[in-house]
């Protein structure tokens, strides 16, 4: 006899945030990433944000051990993974103690009713059971008895009760995939894929998905499913991308493209130490990964492969920077061309490890001894690293230098829909190395182009033997020198080489009118925030606009006329005010901060509302 | 060019560079400069493919005074500056010149970790049992009770001995030298060049304006013969002026014993350098002058093990064969892709 499904109401909707949020050994960023992709894949525009434990396994059930995954998908552009949650996923009582915050009114609650159990609910510090007290009437709640629904779904698979709790994710999929019209097939691929070698995984894992789904379909408390239609990007082919997986890309770009091998010094450091696997998976590409001994070796092992010729990076976090400090002196003194890339995280020390912040902006211009320039430029979003990675590269071969490119914790984990690049688009860095010295003339290592940037002889080539080091250098021979006014001509030209980077990029664009009440500036990985924030207060006629930085050191030329053009200038940055110390500095133009340390990204609401109150004071 | 830079024949003098040496008159660091330009013409590598790379510290000057590539990098790192550069330029002959500062007390940890990853480098730490350039403080290998400007009651850490260090990490090739003995260094060297893996080579440098006469017990010409033990791979352990002494194991520990009466070389301890068990050259490496043993020179151990410089690019060439050189394209186009009109 067949069952006879109601047809339930599919109510249309622009966008939605949904958040997985569980035990961290409970699967959610896997549920994350899959229903992000099922997204994807249904045309709609995603951001993601991926927020996890600093402890590996911390112990179950506890607050500390919360992992949560945030998608936003639309129908329209966005640039954030949302302020607040439209549907909340609970796997136990520490994620909805922990979540519910940033549920909104009315929104959608699905709880895995089996964990409230009396220490399920001690451990998250309920004193009554929220499910039954009441508290969460204003929400559209749905109490699952997850655990028990999803063991008799597998049953049959001769799995053991360990095993089949581990398929509850997919069921809690399941049901969202329901609850979003979404397609089942790229995750029952997926699953195909990676469990292919156990099959009794593999179908316990597709009932688990299946029985959520038709749980979903059949219940009759879940009386609505909600429909995102596919957003008007521009035309192309798209892929979802996470941050440092595009970062890892570009630099396999821009090896390939300038002919060159890629070699990573890395030591292990959250939240680096992707980039490393990326590159790591991708030896085909000539591409050498070196986990080396200590984040000082990372980058002086990077010095050596850029004195043989090749293009080195090293890629680390604010602590590890650190330790590279006086490697990257030594890069500045020997004008070498490598990349430092530094993922930022909460600091100072260990810090927040796994959360993230933008304060090392000031570690990235000057934290070295000495008048010690590197060029510094940020990524503004996960698929922006791909672009950012080889514009670094770009700079340091042009002139000769190593160039910190800042990216952070939340844009190496988020991800976004990547407009994958026709290769004939992307931009090939030419490099010529010094073949031999005319008639048997001396060779003269510090000797400058009309960029000041000096020749890269390559070890192996007869005739150019030179030896460079941390001494200071006579200009033009390279030799060893102490004299004093040499010293303060080197100190000078290697400032002023950094300098001459701002003709060779474009000038500072501006999203909004060339001149009003307002100018919000921004850089990094608050871009999304700022610009939908920007966005919203022009529709409604407010007069701003934003300047989203790339390049800051050196800053863009037309910056400081930029920053006279508008009567208040706006600084949001999730530190204490580098980058409006350092505009301050530089400009001396009035700028206001805002500013916030909680390991957390920008809510476009708080934004918004500091912009409000900045135009209304005008 | 290649044919003619083989034809050519260098000299010593080929391997100068220009600038003038500043170490101190006396230094034995002179010495182990003018054997190492004896010894690179014979090595039939070109001038462009040897890079000399060190840190910092008397030694370190080192790769001014050669017409090679060069690097006088940062303090102890210069293990970690050539492992970068043979990784990518399998082809280079690497040469660090470090100090028993430089290589033990701040580069302490890449040294370790360069011997144990078996690069194709040689590693030449002068040992002058103090702090040259910055004026006379004590070092890692000075003895205890040395008084310094750092130390004027006299050191109190227990010394480090380079070469137990080595062993320690399994080095593949260790030797050990002496500035003023000539014809042996310059030996030594010749086999750390030609040896594939990572050479360590100790050389006790007489430091004249701060340590001076440190190894004066191993180099003054009427103890040497008692005082030290040139090691010949496969022969007993024979020293003194008459070659009338030797070393014997009693049970695990070595022993000085007087050959003849009823001791013959048979009841010796013999050399044997390619003992893939490390354990006798750490043995020969503990043997110190104030416990009463002749401190042994020379090869200590020469055995072949995988490198890692031939591994990283091998896994490269493998992961070609398997997969294709890579293709930028399908690499972009990996995983789920959507296209939007
Ligand atoms: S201080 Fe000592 S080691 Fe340094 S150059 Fe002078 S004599 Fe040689």
């Amino acid at each position: 006899m067949a069952t006879i499904t109601p047809v339930k109401p599919i109510a249309p909707l622009d966008d939605a945030t949904v958040r997985f949020c569980g035990d961290s050994g409970d699967g959610m960023q896997l549920a994350g990433t899959q229903f992000t992709n099922t997204s994807a894949l249904a045309g709609n525009d995603v951001a993601t944000f991926p927020d996890f434990p600093a402890e590996i396994r911390a112990p179950r059930g506890t607050k500390a051990g919360v992992s949560g995954f945030q998608v936003h998908f639309s129908s329209h552009d966005i640039y954030t993974p949302g302020d607040t949650v439209d549907a909340l996923v609970a796997m136990n009582p520490a994620a909805l103690v922990t979540n519910l915050e940033d549920l909104r009114d009315g929104g959608v609650l699905i709880i895995n009713k089996d964990a409230f159990d009396k220490k399920g609910l001690e451990q998250a510090g309920y004193k009554t059971n929220p499910l039954e007290d009441g508290s969460l009437d204003h929400y559209s709640m749905h109490a699952v008895e997850m655990t028990k629904l999803n063991r008799l779904a597998v049953e049959g698979f001769g799995l053991t009760q360990k095993e089949a709790d581990l398929c509850r994710n997919f069921f809690a999929m399941g049901l969202v995939f329901w609850l979003y019209d979404r397609s089942l097939e790229p995750t029952l691929r997926f699953i195909a894929q990676k469990f292919g070698k156990r099959p009794e995984v593999a179908e316990a894992n597709t009932a688990s998905l299946r029985a959520g789904y038709n749980y979903g379909e059949t219940v009759e408390a879940m009386n609505t499913q909600y429909q995102v239609a596919p957003a008007k990007l521009p035309p192309g082919k798209y892929r979802n991308i996470m941050g440092n997986t595009a970062l890892a890309y570009g630099l396999i770009a821009a090896a390939r493209l300038s002919g060159k091998r890629l070699f990573l010094g890395a030591y292990p450091i959250t939240p680096a130490s992707d980039i490393l696997h990326e590159l790591a998976s991708h030896k085909n590409f000539d591409v050498l990964t070196f986990q080396a001994e200590d984040e000082i070796a990372a980058i002086t092992s990077t010095i050596g492969a850029a004195f043989a010729g090749e293009m080195a990076v090293t890629a680390s976090s604010g602590p590890g920077i650190a330790l590279k400090a006086e490697g990257m002196g030594l890069a500045v003194m020997t004008e070498l061309p490598m990349l430092i890339i530094s993922v930022q995280r909460g600091g100072p020390s260990t810090g927040l490890p796994t959360k993230t912040e933008q304060a090392d902006l000031f570690q990235a211009m000057y934290g070295r001894n000495g008048e010690c320039p590197i060029p510094v430029i940020a990524a503004r979003g996960p698929a922006d690293c791909f672009d950012a990675a080889q514009e670094a590269w770009r700079i340091a071969t042009r002139f000769m230098t190593p160039v910190i490119l800042l990216t952070d914790g939340y844009i190496a984990n988020g991800s976004e829909p990547w407009r994958i690049p026709e290769l004939s688009a992307l931009r090939r860095t030419e490099i010529t190395h010094p073949t031999g010295t005319e008639n048997g003339d001396p060779f003269l290592p510090y000797q400058r182009n009309e960029r000041l940037a000096r020749p890269w002889a390559v070890p192996g080539t007869p005739g150019l033997m030179h030896r460079i080091g941390g001494l200071e250098k006579q200009d033009v021979t390279g030799n060893v020198s102490y004299d004093p006014l040499n010293h303060e001509h080197m100190v000078h030209t290697r400032a002023k080489k950094v300098a001459l980077i701002a003709d060779d990029v474009p000038p500072q664009e501006v999203d909004g009118p060339e001149s009003g009440d307002l100018l919000v500036v921004s850089w990094g990985g608050t871009y999304g925030a700022c610009a939908t924030a920007v966005h919203k207060v022009q529709q409604r006629g407010g007069s701003v606009a934003h300047c989203h930085l790339r390049y800051l050191n050196p800053l863009p030329k037309n910056l400081g006329d930029i920053l006279k053009s508008y009567q208040q200038v706006l600084v949001p940055e999730l530190n204490l005010g580098q980058l409006r110390t350092l505009l301050r500095a530089t400009y001396l133009v009035d700028c206001i901060g805002h500013n916030k340390v909680q390991g957390k990204p920008f809510s476009v609401g708080e934004l918004v509302e500091k912009i409000d109150g900045m135009l209304s004071v005008k | 060019m290649s044919i003619e830079t083989a034809l050519t024949v260098l000299k010593p003098t080929d391997f100068a560079s220009d600038q003038d040496v500043r170490w101190c008159p006396g230094c034995g660091d002179y010495s182990i400069l003018a054997q190492m330009k004896k010894v690179l013409p014979t090595l039939g590598v070109p001038r462009e493919k040897t890079v000399f790379i060190s840190g910092i510290g008397c030694s370190s000057r080192f790769p001014y005074y050669m017409n090679t590539y060069g690097v006088h990098s940062i303090h102890g790192r210069a293990p970690a500056v050539a492992t970068g550069l043979k990784c990518v330029r399998p082809d280079l002959q690497v040469w660090v010149i470090t100090g028993d500062g430089d290589g033990l007390s701040i580069g302490g940890n890449h040294l370790m970790h360069a011997i144990r990853r078996n690069l194709d480098i040689n590693i030449v730490l002068f040992n002058n049992r103090i702090y040259g350039l910055t004026k006379g403080q004590y070092s890692p290998t000075s003895p205890l009770g040395q008084k310094t400007k750092s130390t004027p009651m006299g050191a109190i850490d227990n010394p480090l001995h380079p070469l137990s260090i080595a062993i320690g990490c399994e080095a593949t090739f260790v030797a050990r030298s002496i500035d003023t003995n000539i014809n042996h260094l310059g030996e030594v060297l010749k086999r750390a060049a030609e040896h594939p893996g990572a050479s360590f080579v100790e050389v006790y440098q007489n430091c004249n304006v701060f340590n001076d006469g440190a190894w004066d017990y191993a180099k003054d010409r009427d103890t040497k013969m008692d005082t030290t033990l040139e090691l010949q791979h496969g022969k007993p352990l024979i020293f003194g002026k008459l070659r009338e002494k030797g070393i014997r194991l009693n049970g695990m520990n070595p022993e000085v014993v007087e050959l003849g009466k009823g001791i013959t070389e048979d009841d010796l301890l013999f050399h044997d350098e390619r003992s893939p068990e490390p354990s006798l050259a750490y043995l020969l490496s503990r043997m110190r002058y104030e416990d009463g043993f002749p401190e042994p020179i020379g090869v200590f151990r020469s055995v072949d093990a995988p490198r890692y410089d031939v591994l990283i690019n091998g896994q490269i060439d493998e992961a070609i064969q398997k997969r294709g050189k890579g293709d930028l394209e399908a690499l972009f186009n990996s995983g789920d892709t959507w296209t939007v009109e």
